[in-house]
């Protein structure tokens, strides 16, 4: 049987997820690597892919207070009085 | 028992407490609940709707439905979760219903690719540096904050959901009204969008 021909730049990309979730079928996968092993494009993609979560991640996570931290005086009045005319 | 494992202890029979006095209805209890995890939620709530009136009438919802579910709290979960998870839900009705603001389209920001599906940057250049690098250096946040908040609504709440709150693809379908095939692929076009605002502002020289 003739060797599939490699899948391309725009396929390997648009899949990437599913790759990195390692969600690919078996004969995907080979032909995923086989693409990375020749295609320095698509390794620089993929490594600036993984780097784009991780910056994400800690630029948001920056912003995370702690239970306990200062709550505005006016908004924790608003809530209190929101909750006495619910009730 | 551990020191740790007796402040975890300690942590859990006041949660019960102050649980068991929500649930009378104790005016003092749902103060103490909103002092101690108001500034928190408050920080979640901002992150999605970047409005700061917005996001404290999402807080103060929150609050108003967890006091009227009470009675529904499973007892298995923390306190803190189910707030959390119930001021994101606010944060998503108010992203859903709110009047939409002029956005980029996110083609702009995808991948472009030759007629025989080549990158049409060819060789794609490498950023300077790992992650750890480049968050070393003071303006990295902020450029990868505004440019989270650049993403087309729709996409930006997938990315939060999924990498900044952890929520499971199932979680997040559940919680956006949509598919998990479609959170995985929104969420893959929303880290590729991502990846091309942050591309001019850390790609290095070409290495081939």
């Amino acid at each position: 049987m003739p060797e599939r021909p490699y899948i391309t730049c725009r396929e390997l990309i648009e899949f990437l997820h599913l790759y990195l979730d390692g969600e690919l079928p078996p004969d995907r996968l080979v032909e995923f690597e086989r693409h990375l092993s020749v295609c320095d494009s698509c390794v620089h993609y993929l490594s600036t892919y993984r780097k784009t979560i991780s910056l994400g991640q800690a630029a948001c996570r920056d912003l995370d207070v702690p239970v306990g931290a200062e709550v505005p005086e006016e908004l924790v009045t608003a809530v209190l009085a929101a909750r006495r005319r619910s009730s | 028992m551990t020191e740790a494992g007796s402040v975890s202890g300690g942590a859990e029979d006041r949660e019960r407490d102050l649980l068991r006095r929500l649930k009378s209805g104790e005016e003092l209890a749902f103060e103490r609940l909103v002092r101690d995890q108001g500034g928190r939620l408050l920080a979640v709530a901002r992150r999605f709707l970047r409005d700061e009136e917005e996001a404290r009438d999402a807080v103060q919802e929150g609050f108003l439905s967890a006091w009227r579910a009470l009675d529904r709290f499973d007892q298995g979960s923390r306190l803190s979760t189910w707030l959390h998870r119930i001021v994101v839900n606010a944060c998503l009705m108010r992203l859903r219903t709110r009047r939409r603001r002029p956005e980029e389209p996110i083609e702009d920001f995808l991948p472009r690719f030759e007629a025989d599906g080549h990158q049409v940057l060819h060789p794609t250049p490498e950023w300077e540096g790992s992650a750890e690098t480049l968050l070393a250096r003071s303006e990295t946040r902020a450029i990868v904050r505004e440019a989270i908040d650049r993403l087309p609504e729709s996409y930006r709440a997938v990315l939060l959901l999924r990498d900044i709150e952890e929520l499971s693809t199932e979680e997040a379908a559940q919680s956006l009204g949509v598919t998990e095939n479609a959170v995985k692929i929104r969420l893959h076009r929303a880290r590729q969008a991502l990846r091309g605002l942050l591309e001019p502002h850390f790609r290095g020289m070409p290495s081939c």
